[in-house]
């Protein structure tokens, strides 16, 4: 999160805000990769996966923790990602298996996960240091932080646009459009489902290990509202990717246009920050602009078709009528 | 080809719910059979299309595809052997996804998906062609939404979809029930072409009992879960209307009950 120095009652100062874009720019292009993550979930599989609270925390632990004893940082994130991949498939065992609803599992699958995060960590808060560690991310270094985060970013839709492309890939789409179609084309939809879980999961663990190593530490609670921001992520791309694009918005400029809904999120953070918004309410923004962002197509939808505007134009009909 | 030797399916069981769908069902298709199904509502038509097609398990009996015993089989597998199209339009299509990427996903029923690419160019101009025959002018649309068609449309893509992988079983559940009569009708004579073109084996449930006579081989009637009438042949082409209400109140002590049949 991006800071300021607060310099009594003055106006905001616009030089901070400039100063604080380049931090916003690299957090938002690690969140972006979890957005991804949530975007498979959410729109592709149209499963609501609240594990991502949970999975990116533990993908921060372990990839801090790793990197302590002394793993190299590349095997470290590997480690973490496939974390990730085995939290996404309890949930998708859960679910597909023993029959609970979605939401429901991804939220046990999150709740279990806060102990065994603790387990990893050994402490709520766990610190390593840029001095002592060849971390391939930090907010010390805004400029290669950047560099890093777009050169994963790059890569994660580069394989994410093939992968869904392929046989299998095309199968999990189909499974999140209909499932009763998926099999009857034999589609196996269960195992599809766990499938997207674990690439999603994979993904959200990742994002977590970056970011612990970007600001430093991880703590038992940053993955706390996760799921919310990658959604806010997902839906400001999407909004903003179908105004510009329209009918034009392909898969793969789909990708790209969530991992700068999330950029343009942090962007946001950072002014609202910037004009003095005490951080507490952070939480409260969020969850405001996220819910805004998903009202506003619904809202834009009912302006044309609302029973309001019927009933004012029969009004209309209704005494020409008389008048007549 | 298909055998069914004692079919038995309670839903709900032990509940005030209680239902016996299926009642013993014997049945055994000959390899070309064009079959169409009758029966009042609750009869057990669309329940023994399911039962085949494997969306639960049965409580009691076999299935046999060409000699194989599916009756263990989840219903993914089966439909290696099976094509289906639903009564619901939006049922047999992916409505988020293209049209041609539905034609591609219905091509591997019964494959193994790999990490190849989802749809190859050649297939591309294959399915492009196999549209134009449709004429219904999707041959232009190939890069469009399904869910932006209309139900006739979606119904003749899952027929063309069904058939693409031959299957040796074509599953039809009133798939022309939702349409206009018009559409319908396309629909239907698109059935017929389909099942005789690709020599299909097929089971047709239709509460439409003019189109029951006009269609098929073979014709039989369900009650209470089981099969009550089973005409084929010269028989079948002599059937009228007023024969087959006659023999339903012969075999159930009742009135035909549905509305939808005596009215069409």
């Amino acid at each position: 999160m991006c800071t300021f120095i607060n310099l009594g009652t003055s106006l905001p100062n616009i030089n901070q805000l400039f100063n604080a874009l380049p931090g916003n720019i690299a957090q938002g292009l690690i969140w972006g990769l979890l957005a991804l993550g949530v975007f498979i979930t959410f729109r592709l599989l149209d499963f609501p996966d609240m594990t991502v609270d949970g999975s990116f925390t533990t993908g921060a632990a372990v990839t801090v923790i790793a990197i302590l004893n002394d793993v190299p940082v590349p095997l470290a994130l590997v480690i973490a990602a496939v974390f990730g991949i085995f939290a996404g498939f309890i949930t998708g065992v859960l679910h597909t298996k023993f029959g609970i609803p979605a939401i429901l599992s991804g939220i046990l699958t999150q709740i279990a996960l806060w102990s065994i995060n603790l387990m990893i960590m050994g402490s709520a808060n766990v610190a390593i240091s840029v001095d002592n560690y060849s971390l391939i991310i930090s907010a010390r270094n805004l400029h290669s932080a950047i560099i890093t985060g777009l050169i994963f970013c790059a890569v994660i839709i580069a394989i994410l646009y093939w992968y869904f492309g392929t046989e299998q890939g095309s199968a999990i789409r189909a499974t999140g459009s209909n499932p009763t179609m998926s099999s009857a084309s034999s589609i196996n939809i269960n195992l599809m489902k766990i499938i997207a879980l674990c690439i999603s999961n994979a993904l959200v663990a990742l994002a977590g290990g970056l970011i612990a190593q970007y600001q430093g530490y991880v703590a038992i609670n940053m993955g706390q509202g996760a799921i919310v921001i990658g959604l806010a992520a997902v839906i400001i791309g999407e909004v903003i990717g179908n105004a510009i694009l329209g009918k034009k918005m392909n898969f793969i400029a789909r990708l790209i246009f969530i991992v700068l809904g999330a950029i343009i999120y942090y962007a946001v953070i950072c002014i609202v920050l910037w004009l003095k918004m005490p951080a507490d309410s952070l939480k409260l923004f969020t969850a405001i602009t996220v819910a805004i962002f998903l009202a506003v197509p619904y809202i834009k939808g009912n302006r044309t078709a609302s029973f309001k505007a019927a009933g004012k134009r029969s009004k209309l009909i209704q005494e020409e009528q008389k008048n007549a | 080809m298909l055998k069914l030797i004692n079919i038995k399916k309670t839903f709900n069981p032990g509940t005030i719910n209680e239902k016996r769908a299926l009642n013993g069902v014997n049945l055994t298709l000959n390899d070309g059979d064009f079959v169409t199904v009758i029966g009042g509502n609750g009869a057990g038509k669309s329940t023994i299309l399911n039962a085949i097609a494997g969306a639960w398990p049965i409580d009691d009996g076999s299935i046999l595809i060409d000699d194989k015993d599916v009756t263990g089989i989840p219903v993914y597998k089966r439909a290696k052997y099976i094509g289906r199209v639903f009564q619901d339009p939006m049922s047999g299509t992916a409505a988020t996804m293209q049209i041609d990427e539905n034609l591609a996903l219905a091509a591997r029923r019964g494959k193994h998906r790999t990490l190849r690419w989802g749809i190859s160019s050649k297939e591309k101009k294959e399915y492009k062609n196999m549209l134009k025959e449709l004429d219904l002018g999707l041959e232009d649309r190939m890069t469009s939404k399904v869910g932006l068609l209309s139900g006739g449309q979606r119904q003749a893509l899952t027929l063309l979809m069904a058939s693409l992988q031959r299957p040796k079983l074509l599953l039809l559940d009133e798939h022309t029930a939702a349409l206009d009569p018009k559409t319908a009708a396309k629909v239907l004579s698109l059935t017929d072409k389909i099942i005789e073109e690709h020599h299909l084996t097929a089971l047709m449930v239709t509460h439409n009992m003019k189109d029951a006579i006009a269609h098929g081989n073979r014709l039989i009637m369900m009650d209470k879960g089981q099969i009550v009438l089973d005409i084929s042949g010269k028989e079948k082409e002599k059937l009228t209307v007023e024969d087959l209400l006659e023999k339903f109140e012969e075999v159930s002590g009742v009135e035909f009950t549905s509305d939808k049949a005596l009215l069409a």
